[in-house]
């Protein structure tokens, strides 16, 4: 399938600093938000009048409230250790999408109006004024930056060109400028508690036909509970859990943990959304509102305790900045985490020996794990350093007899973005998306060439409809991308359970019996 | 942008699906199909007519596991599968097929 209007990047057998080519992306820009959606968000429905005047103070705004931004707005030297780390610039060749090209957008506009120099001779200092074609460049290459952060590990002053883009982001939406996929979304979670839309009906019927299919599968009445009050622990999962492939073995997977363990928990049909957009447009309020949403949900359920789902910027909205947003959360239980991952949840259970798991579920597939970019580079689990890394490639080592890890340079701290994040998992950027993704589906070529890998797991939304998304365009199969906790679901044994883990396994057995 | 069938035009936002939910007509899903290069069967109208039931019932376009299970029932336990799904719907089901039935594009992380 997949025709494509455009030329998919050749995968070669290792990674080569592609040749520049010139505006190679100059056309891809995603769909400008219309009116009903900017609105909602508090945004100018169109481009304002005096939309110059107004972002370059919304830049000075920025500025000052974040002393980050101003930092690094200060202190590149143009060393060029950034150039060849992004993604979209080994997959467009367009050399904008360099990130310190990227960043510069932004900074000569900071230079003309921010800076002493900039000031009196811009020329000199590479200072430009604002004008509408800035405008559009900014529109254009701002969103092409999944806001991932594998540059900055690399920069040697940690100059966080996500940072730079939200900001950006956020003075386009300042000036009616914004994008439709973000801010549709966000909008649609603000009202109906999730992304996807799905109203409360919707839900319970989704979930009530996802608990008669355990049940057919494996005997045991496992549960997938809304709105019970008392509960222990709120799960906050992304809507693409109750949608689609292969998030949903994730959410049965989850189910089953809670389940064997014996937890009490619930998900809420007023907080049915981990993801919070509102972190890719650069919008504090925005996302305050969606962490407001988690909090009541919380305080009105009674919970103890939050446990997220797989998401991978929810997580580092939830870890790194819930508290501030929407805390404090001292009406929760403090011998937990707060919040706490799912992956922390079913690390410890196998750690206890509270859930057991019969690898021989997974046997039909060789695994290897794409760390996510927000998990990987913007939060941590466990209580040691690099338990993000560690924890899910445990669980799934736990729960598969065949496990390889991909190239170095492609995982843990230096991961490369599945092409898809910080807002971009949109059809109107479908080349970008595939281009995007080269670095990636050249690594995974690689395990699967060399060590037979034939299943990818990850533990983000976005990057598993991405991947299922773009990986037929590479020769890949769209169910070669698996959900972490779809392995846990494959492999754990449930007590009481009348079937086998899978059809494989059951397979083996009667093969054995006879 | 506008979709035009028997000298009547429909609105559509950018990418295709119909702005009005209640302008939608079978000519419609024929049209958009054609213009696809790939005319509607009556495997595809089983899909197309279900979405639209559940749509009426929930505000939204079901589940890709709830559509399966659906299709599987009505149409044989070898179509209640995805693949069959996208055999049928190559740019997805979710999102193909709730264009052609006139309903708002899934949004978000899918």
């Amino acid at each position: 399938m997949a025709a494509a209007k455009f030329d998919v990047p050749e995968l070669k057998d290792y990674p080569i600093i592609p040749k520049l080519k010139k505006d190679a992306m100059a056309h891809s820009a995603p769909y400008v938000a219309k009116e009903e959606f900017q609105t909602k968000l508090g945004y100018p429905g169109e481009l304002i009048d005096n939309w110059k005047e107004v972002a370059i103070e919304k830049m000075g705004e920025l500025t000052d409230k974040y002393r980050s931004l101003s930092v690094y707005l200060d202190s590149c030297v143009k060393c060029g250790a950034c150039t060849d780390k992004c993604h979209y610039y080994l997959g467009t060749t367009d050399p904008k999408n360099m990130p310190v090209a990227r960043q510069d957008l932004f900074r000569k506009v900071y230079r003309r109006y921010y800076t002493l120099a900039g000031k009196i001779v811009p020329k000199l200092v590479g200072a430009e004024d604002l004008t509408e074609e800035v405008l559009d460049d900014w529109y254009t290459y701002f969103h092409q930056c999944s806001q991932c952060r594998r540059c900055s590990v690399y920069c040697p002053y940690g100059i966080d060109t996500a940072e730079i883009s939200m900001a950006a982001r956020e003075i386009m939406d300042t000036v009616g400028k914004g994008q439709k996929y973000c801010n549709e979304i966000i909008g649609k979670a603000q009202v109906l508690g999730n992304n996807l839309g799905l109203p409360e009906p919707a839900l319970i019927d989704t979930l009530e036909g996802l608990e008669e299919d355990i049940e057919d599968e494996t005997g045991v009445q496992v549960k997938l509970p809304l709105d019970v009050k008392g509960a222990d622990v709120l799960l906050i999962t992304p809507s693409a859990d109750f949608f689609a492939e292969p998030h949903i073995d994730g959410l049965i997977g989850y189910a089953k943990v809670f389940h064997e363990a014996d937890v009490s928990w619930t998900m809420s049909s007023y907080a049915s959304e981990a993801a919070n957009f509102g972190m890719f447009i650069g919008s504090y309020e925005n996302m305050q509102k969606l962490a407001l949403r988690i909090r009541q949900a919380a305080l009105d359920l009674g919970v103890k305790r939050i446990v997220f789902g797989e998401c991978g910027h929810a997580w580092r909205v939830a870890y790194s900045f819930l508290n501030t947003l929407a805390g404090p959360f001292d009406f929760l239980d403090s011998n937990y985490p707060v919040p706490q991952h799912i992956c922390e949840v079913t690390h410890g259970f196998i750690q206890d020996g509270t859930i057991k798991l019969d690898k021989s579920g997974n046997d039909h597939m060789t695994l290897t794990y794409h760390d996510s970019c927000n998990v990987a580079r913007a939060s941590r689990m466990g209580d040691t350093p690099g338990g993000q890394f560690t924890i899910p490639r445990d669980i799934i080592k736990a729960s598969c007899n065949d496990y390889y890890d991909m190239p170095e340079h492609s995982i843990k701290e230096g991961t490369y973005c599945c092409g898809g994040g910080g807002g971009l998992l949109t059809d109107d950027l479908i080349e970008l998306r595939v281009k995007g993704a080269m670095p990636r589906m050249q690594a995974l070529k690689q395990v699967t060439e060399q060590n037979g890998v034939t299943h990818m797991a990850a533990i983000c939304a976005i990057c598993k409809s991405q991947f299922s998304k773009i990986f037929p365009y590479y020769d890949f199969q769209m169910d070669q991308i698996v959900s972490v906790h779809q392995l846990v679901s494959n492999a754990i044994v449930l007590t009481g359970q009348t079937d086998g883990g899978s059809d494989e396994e059951d397979t083996k057995d009667a093969e054995q019996a006879a | 942008m506008a979709i035009e069938v028997d000298g009547q035009s429909y609105e559509t936002d950018e990418e295709g699906y119909l702005a009005d939910l209640n302008q939608w007509r079978p000519e419609l899903a024929t049209a958009m199909a054609d213009a696809d290069g790939a005319p509607l069967t009556e495997d595809h109208w089983e899909v197309v007519n279900f979405l639209r039931e559940y749509y009426e019932e929930y505000q939204i376009a079901p589940a890709v596991r709830v559509l399966t299970k659906a299709i599987g029932k009505k149409l044989g336990k070898e179509k209640g599968n995805s693949k069959y799904l996208y055999e049928l719907f190559p740019y997805g089901p979710a999102k193909q097929a709730c264009k052609y039935a006139g309903l708002p594009k899934p949004t978000g992380c899918v």
